[in-house]
């Protein structure tokens, strides 16, 4: 039994590591600024893993080799603490090797950058809404009194600024490649989460407040947008897709798109004709 | 090297024996029953029981994962009550009530050398509020609209809204379920605690005291402390549910409809959960750090190594515990430098839990280590736990939590390491004290069966669930479907680990067929079968009777580990065995 279980255990580190390399299975290509996050997650894998295989060999060392034999008598050692404080201050110092670049990370993830364009994202069960600032660059300020069938995602009518958004209703939202965008999240019923995974950065809507993350994209393509807190029983059918283009296929579609002022006066007009 | 073994007798105060509550009938020796041992077995039953009902519901979430659409039992609706049924009774009402409820009470009284709990009658009702909570519970799986689906989290505003499954009954009856069960635990917690502190017997100082008595202890304390918070954020929200109040309610608009909700706050609720929710792993954890220590040193042959250190890790995890909470709220929109208090609190936890995992391994130096049932599952718990771990170190750490949270990665984490590895430590547990609980040893080769198969497949289901994770796959999603981002590999990767699940789920009948049949015709196992050395081994009866000891409580001469003791005869010696030098001469055989 401990020449099996010592062997499973060897086997396990081999399966586990290779299956870490050989497995199909890993991080989509990024496809934004976040390469840090990636380099977190690598190093991170470095030194947990190289602690679990030393721990697990160790473990499979002593089954064999003290496995219990006829007459054999284990040794009596209550304490080591040159040992025990060795192991303690080397683990000390893997985790500050995990933590200090995460932090370092962490703090370049809440600083965002002056003259990043602002956007926000709407969540409600079970679709994506956005808004862009227009030519103002302003958004206009929202309250979720505001929001009716006319005004789905709530807008001040008051506030000039909110005038020109461009309000974009459960349809994809398209970004300009290379420019930071801060991304201002807010739902207007459940917590819902903005959750592209090429872009490895996500956050909840909280109802009742507005959070925010930002990110560069870098790379052209459509992704998919996933919700990523569960809302309900539409949780799985929330889908959208951010289209990142090149800077004139971006002001093309910008060009097409609604401003709220546009869309109210509208939706007066057919008021009016009812 | 400082001999702790040997310290003197430092004898606590003398007390007078308390006159115990003697049973009158069989009802009051069997069901209404005061003593602890009945008390454990009541609810290890029980917390077992629904467990069963957690296992099945688990089965019915990976049919779905690897064959969605298939059955058509599983709605949206029933998938997402199934997950949460499954996460609430696995973590509080079989893990909690059975590391505390039930190894609580069987072993406490009997590693202190005490006759009982000191509060019996409180002890007994203990157990009759717990069995109500778990009545409650299953009475939503019966209400109209059936239980809640919300998820274990239960995060408002979506448990109790429309869209959420159970938003009628289940949400009101899983609250009131929770209302009762802490009620219940903390007439059994307090119970626990004192008789720690005030039921020893003379000689067994805290620092003699089994990790066993030790992690339980702890985890009571913690427990103790942090349930209050689950406590009124339930009441809270049974209040937003059924008065209509906005204590975790903003303004909404649901499907284009004004709620009368507006002002209150969800991220609230995310806060008193986790302040609970993160010490609750720890409850979960900290007993299974404790009997793993006892099986390991018990089936080594040898004393745990560094025993002062692993009872200072124990209270620096369970200090710890109290400011790391927010490592569950990263991406929630709470004030971003949070993060970084939070993410450097969770690894310094770190520390003190690897120096545990150290000294479970340097025990095992130089041992004589004895391969049996229980030794193969504390053996499995260090290869999950340190699994399960290191994951911890992924999420912990802020910034790697970005990508990774939400994901099948959590899931696989959390699973790792707070559901297989304490299950591997109860069912470790369960095989050791077995012989002196019921007086017969279970059938080792369908025990030898039980452990490869939960342990090599539990490890087949989880780790390979982490590489979902990374792709981005999302948790508590119903069905996937197509996905650009995910390649189609991962369903053949889904369909592998459901069927791991269901070949391990279907191993615990081996487990159940094992406990009882030896119970009939197990064979006699003698008072100490693992010659161990702490005090529930040296009881006069096996099993234990009622007041546990004979005329005399016992008196402790020793720490828990005197084993292998060079110069001594045999290879332990118990607790309560005089030092040599005072021993009365031998009698010539």
């Amino acid at each position: 039994m401990a020449t099996i279980l010592a062997l499973v255990l060897v086997l396990i580190v081999i399966g586990s590591v290779s299956f870490h390399l050989l497995s199909p299975w890993w991080l989509t290509p990024i496809a934004s600024n976040w390469g840090y996050i990636d380099n977190t997650v690598i190093l991170t894998f470095w030194i947990t893993g190289f602690g679990y295989i030393a721990i697990i060999l160790f473990m499979a060392f002593c089954v064999f080799r003290f496995r219990h034999r006829e007459g054999r008598r284990a040794a009596y050692q209550p304490e080591n603490n040159r040992l025990e404080w060795s192991l303690a201050i080397g683990t000390t110092v893997a985790v500050a090797a995990l933590l200090g670049p995460g932090l370092f990370v962490w703090y370049q993830f809440v600083t965002v950058p002056k003259g990043a364009d602002e956007i926000e994202v709407v969540g409600q069960q079970w679709q994506w809404s956005f808004r862009l600032p227009g030519r103002d660059g302003l958004l206009g300020t929202s309250d979720s009194r505001y929001i009716s069938s006319d005004n789905p995602l709530g807008l001040n009518p008051n506030d000039p600024n909110g005038q020109d958004d461009l309000v974009i209703v459960a349809d994809d939202l398209h970004l300009p490649l290379g420019k930071p965008v801060k991304v201002l999240l807010r739902s207007i019923d459940v917590i819902h989460d903005f959750y592209v995974p090429e872009f490895r950065a996500k956050m909840d809507l909280m109802p009742g407040l507005v959070t925010y993350f930002w990110f560069t994209p870098t790379r052209a393509g459509t992704f998919e947008v996933l919700c990523a807190a569960f809302c309900g029983v539409g949780h799985p059918e929330m889908r959208g897709s951010v289209v990142v283009e090149n800077e004139s296929a971006y002001q093309a579609w910008l060009q097409k798109q609604q401003t709220f002022a546009q869309l109210s006066a509208r939706a007066k007009k057919v008021n009016l004709r009812q | 090297m400082v001999d702790i073994g040997t310290v003197e007798v430092i004898p606590t105060a003398e007390v007078e024996d308390v006159e115990l509550y003697h049973p009158k009938s069989w009802v009051t020796k069997y069901v209404f029953c005061q003593d602890a041992k009945v008390i454990a077995i009541q609810y290890s039953i029980t917390a077992i029981s629904i467990g069963l009902v957690a296992l099945v519901l688990s089965w019915f979430i990976r049919l779905q994962l690897a064959f969605p659409g298939t059955f058509s039992f599983i709605t949206p609706s029933n998938y997402y009550q199934f997950i949460t049924m499954h996460g609430m009774i696995m973590v509080i009402y079989l893990l909690t009530a059975l590391f505390l409820g039930g190894f609580g009470n069987y072993l406490i009284p009997l590693m202190v050398g005490a006759r009982d709990m000191v509060f019996p009658y409180v002890n007994m009702l203990s157990y009759w509020v717990y069995l109500l909570a778990v009545l409650v519970l299953v009475a939503s799986f019966f209400a109209p609209g059936g239980p809640t689906g919300a998820g274990w989290t239960l995060y408002p505003p979506q448990a109790i809204l429309e869209g959420t499954p159970g938003q009628d009954w289940g949400i009101i009856l899983m609250l009131a379920s929770l209302i009762l069960f802490i009620i219940g635990f903390t007439m059994g917690g307090l119970n626990y605690v004192v008789t720690v502190l005030q039921g020893r017997t003379r000689g067994m100082t805290m620092m003699r005291l089994p990790l066993t008595v030790w992690g339980i202890f702890t985890a009571t304390i913690l427990a103790l402390l942090a349930f209050p918070a689950l406590f009124v954020a339930s009441i809270m929200m049974l209040l937003d549910r059924v008065l209509g109040t906005s204590f975790f309610m903003p303004a909404i608009v649901q499907a284009g409809e004004h709620l009368k909700y507006g002002g209150g706050s969800p991220i609230l609720f995310q806060h008193l959960f986790w302040f609970f929710g993160h010490p609750e792993v720890y409850i979960v954890a900290l007993p299974a750090f404790g009997i793993v220590s006892d099986l390991i040193s018990t089936h080594a042959r040898k004393n745990i190594f560094g025993y002062r250190m692993m009872v200072w890790a124990l209270v620096a995890i369970a200090v710890l515990s109290f400011i790391v909470w927010g490592h569950h709220m990263y991406i929630s929109g709470m004030n971003p430098p949070f993060g970084f208090f939070f993410a450097t609190s969770t690894l310094i936890i770190a520390i003190p839990t690897a120096i545990k995992v150290y000294n479970w391994v340097l025990t095992l130096w130089r041992g004589d280590i004895h391969l049996t049932v229980p030794m193969l599952f504390a053996l499995g718990f260090i290869v999950t736990f340190v699994n399960g771990g290191i994951t911890g170190l992924f999420l912990g750490n802020v910034i790697v939590d970005v990508p990774l949270s939400a994901t099948m990665f959590v899931v696989a984490h959390f699973h790792m390491v707070m559901g297989i590895a304490p299950i591997l430590v109860v069912f470790g547990g369960i095989y050791h004290w077995y012989p002196k609980i019921t007086g017969r040893m279970w059938n080792e080769r369908l025990g030898q069966f039980h452990f490869w198969v939960t342990f090599l497949g539990a490890y087949l289901i989880y780790f390979p669930m982490h590489y979902l994770g990374f792709i981005g796959v999302p948790r508590r999603y119903y069905e996937l479907g197509e996905r650009a981002f995910v390649p189609p590999s991962a369903a053949t990767l889904n369909v592998f680990i459901t069927a791991a699940a269901l070949i391990v789920g279907a191993a615990q009948m081996v487990f159940f067929f094992n406990l009882i049949w030896s119970l009939f015709k197990g064979k006699r196992a003698g008072g100490n079968p693992w010659r161990a050395t702490s005090l529930e081994w040296q009881t006069p009866q096996t099993p234990p009777g009622h007041g546990n000891w004979g005329k005399e409580l016992p008196i402790v001469y020793r720490w828990a580990y005197d084993y292998s003791v060079p110069g001594a005869e045999q290879d332990f010696l118990p607790q309560n065995q005089p030092p040599a030098k005072r021993m009365p001469v031998a009698a010539p055989s």
